[in-house]
């Protein structure tokens, strides 16, 4: 069990760091820095100025020595685009990122799992157009899916086509916020869980009519339960397996996703503010963003082997907890 | 099933193929009285009403009589005889959205397939060295494919695209994001080209060739390598789907080919003002055709039984 832990803890820990080490570097190494943004009027002693506000004038090992040993005391500098504290910055657009993504997460497994069971469990018409409508979802990326519904949205006006908030958003008191939020929360929302619900229908229905065909299914059957008890309460479980492996690398696939989807629909995420500090040279709020990025992908795989753990009995050792990378033979 | 998806991806590639052939004007000709323009020109010449609000109409005295197989097109209506022939509409600048849409494909298409090719041979040489070498290096350059396998594709590839010099020449973009997808996509290669090599080298056949002195560069090239060729030909139909959107992706945010090279990245940044594109939906001809291309794909790959695409190399 600590010795899970550890392991987890460091690996977390070494991703942090190299992700947002390796950042800083390939930022601070791109040509050009933020005393671009002084305009071709600014005098020597103010260019000066403001590299050594950044600390510009170190060497880029230097810079990266001062800047790791003010981020063990969680103090990651400032933007130079917002000029503000990177921390808050980029804690705000996790936060909205994170919302985003638990919504889509939860829409696709409460829509792709259930619709998977079907169609791997059943033959017919249904399970047919569930399969057609999850393979024609599947080819359509958050890209296109995101575009698409902004399009839906600009034709029939149905949904805000972008945005968190409305315009006069900071007038409204709290209970009105989360109402003009949560108008906005489904076009973005839909369009990174409607790939990732295909992808789950398509993997659920594959294992399960795997499952049912293994032996066991096969004795329960002929013991007389009922197809649905089958299905329902024994298959289903062990069905499920290869769907809580993925979790851990839908966390990857949501990001990504939720990078364009940000983008398309103007929602204030860690995918926009990343995507402006680079183009700003913003180096700083890049590794920020990119730290931020890293936790989410550790607690991403940390969630998938919890889950992992809980669906297969067979892979928690003696102390409950999930010998990771340890499938039974 | 799978039929129909390799019929698809078929009808795709000789678009891209034969697209000076079948384009019917070329893809950077822009026709000022056309800006906006819906699909038309193929009866009737087009008439431009209100140019404010990008209002066009048939003109019902100048029936169009298209001709078939000159200058080198397929089919084509020259200007002078009430052309332009826009099947799909024309773009803000005027520009006919099919024959850029063709243009686009061989750009997007030979892009991803360049990409692909070297993903492939990087993943197959670090996963086949990793599981024949085994040892300190397997240990090695397993935890660094695994490590890279980690990362969002996306931002890998958004993070090395931003810190280059913004405005390149064409050919630089393209070398430059094959490289770019190449980095991102091999650890996926390499990771089941390890595992295959690595249970291959146990083989028997493996003893004998070495008991024979068969070099280990013969072994791995000559009798490793095919054992991993089906994987890698699974790979590279998951590959391909996957860099086609990349492009589309760094090209739609800004950060791929500039403007004046049709792609069907570029062509979607002309579709990013939706309140424009809601009265010229044409514009998002981009998407159907990346939506056809990974619908073939996933057709394809699902009539094999096997687990859907990841668009996520």
């Amino acid at each position: 069990m600590i010795n899970f832990v550890a392991r987890r803890l460091a690996f977390a820990v070494v991703l942090v760091v190299v992700v947002s080490s390796a950042s800083l570097l390939l930022a601070r190494l791109a040509p050009g820095d933020v005393t671009a943004q002084l305009g071709p009027f600014a005098g020597a002693a103010e260019i000066a100025g403001t590299r050594a506000r950044f600390d510009l004038d170190r060497t880029p090992l230097g810079q990266w020595g001062v800047w790791l040993s003010r981020a063990v005391r969680f103090e990651f500098g400032d933007s130079f685009l917002y000029n503000r504290p990177v921390r808050g910055l980029v804690l705000s657009a996790a936060a909205n990122t994170a919302v985003l993504a638990a919504v889509a997460l939860v829409a696709a497994t409460v829509v792709g799992i259930p619709l998977g069971v079907i169609s791997g469990s059943r033959q017919g018409v249904l399970a047919g157009a569930i399969r057609g409508v999850s393979l024609v979802f599947l080819s359509i990326p958050p890209l296109l899916t995101s575009l698409l519904l902004v399009f839906l949205a600009a034709v029939t006006r149905w949904f805000p086509a972008g945005g968190m908030t409305s315009v006069n958003a900071s007038s409204l008191d709290w209970p009105a916020w989360l109402l003009d939020v949560a108008v906005h929360l489904p076009l973005p929302a839909l369009a990174l869980a409607l790939p990732i619900a295909a992808t789950f229908e398509r993997l659920q229905a594959q294992s399960m009519s795997e499952t049912l065909r293994q032996p066991f299914a096969l004795a329960a059957v002929a013991r007389g339960l009922s197809p649905r008890d089958v299905v329902l309460r024994h298959a289903w479980r062990v069905s499920v397996r290869p769907i809580c492996g993925i979790y851990g690398l839908a966390i990857g696939a949501l990001l990504s996703g939720s990078f364009v989807v940000e983008f398309v629909t103007a929602w204030p995420g860690l995918g926009r503010l990343m995507y402006e500090a680079l183009r700003a040279r913003d180096i700083y709020l890049v590794s920020g963003c990119a730290a931020m990025g890293g936790l989410f992908l550790a607690a991403g795989s940390l969630v998938g082997d919890v889950l992992l753990a809980a669906a297969d009995p067979r892979l928690r050792d003696a102390s409950g907890v999930a010998s990771v990378g340890q499938a039974p033979r | 099933m799978r039929r129909a998806g390799l019929v698809l991806l078929l009808v795709v590639g000789l678009a891209a193929v034969g697209a000076p052939w079948l384009a019917p004007n070329p893809p950077d000709r822009s026709f000022p009285d056309r800006l906006y323009a819906p699909p038309g020109g193929y009866a009737y010449a087009q008439r431009l009403v209100n140019r404010l609000n990008r209002q066009f109409e048939d003109d019902l005295n100048q029936p169009v009589s298209l001709r078939w197989f000159t200058d080198g097109r397929l089919v084509t209506v020259p200007e002078a005889d009430g052309g332009p022939l826009l099947l799909l509409g024309a773009d803000a600048f005027g520009r006919d959205t099919f024959s850029r849409l063709l243009y686009g494909a061989r750009a997007s298409l030979a892009l991803a397939l360049v990409a692909t090719a070297i993903a492939l041979l990087l993943g197959a040489l670090i996963g086949g060295a990793a599981g024949f070498a085994g040892g300190v290096v397997d240990e090695v350059l397993s935890r660094l494919t695994d490590f890279v396998l980690v990362l969002p594709a996306i931002y890998v590839a958004l993070a090395l695209r931003a810190v280059m010099p913004l405005v390149l020449p064409p050919a630089t973009v393209f070398a430059l994001l094959t490289l770019i997808f190449a980095l991102v996509g091999w650890p996926i290669v390499a990771r089941g080209m390890r595992a295959i090599i690595a249970s291959e080298r146990e083989r028997e056949y493996i003893a004998a060739g070495l008991a024979l002195g068969a070099t280990r560069w013969r072994l791995l090239s000559r009798h490793l390598l095919p054992a991993a060729v089906g994987y890698l030909a699974v790979q590279a139909t998951l590959l391909l789907p996957a860099f086609i959107l990349a492009e589309a992706t760094l090209s739609y945010v800004g950060l791929g080919f500039p403007d004046s090279v049709p792609t069907w990245g570029t062509m979607l940044q002309d579709a990013a003002n939706m309140s424009l594109v809601a009265e010229a939906p044409w514009m998002l001809a981009p998407a159907a055709a990346i939506f056809l291309v990974v619908l073939g794909v996933n057709l394809v790959v699902q009539g094999t039984g096997r687990p859907p695409v990841q668009l996520e190399p």
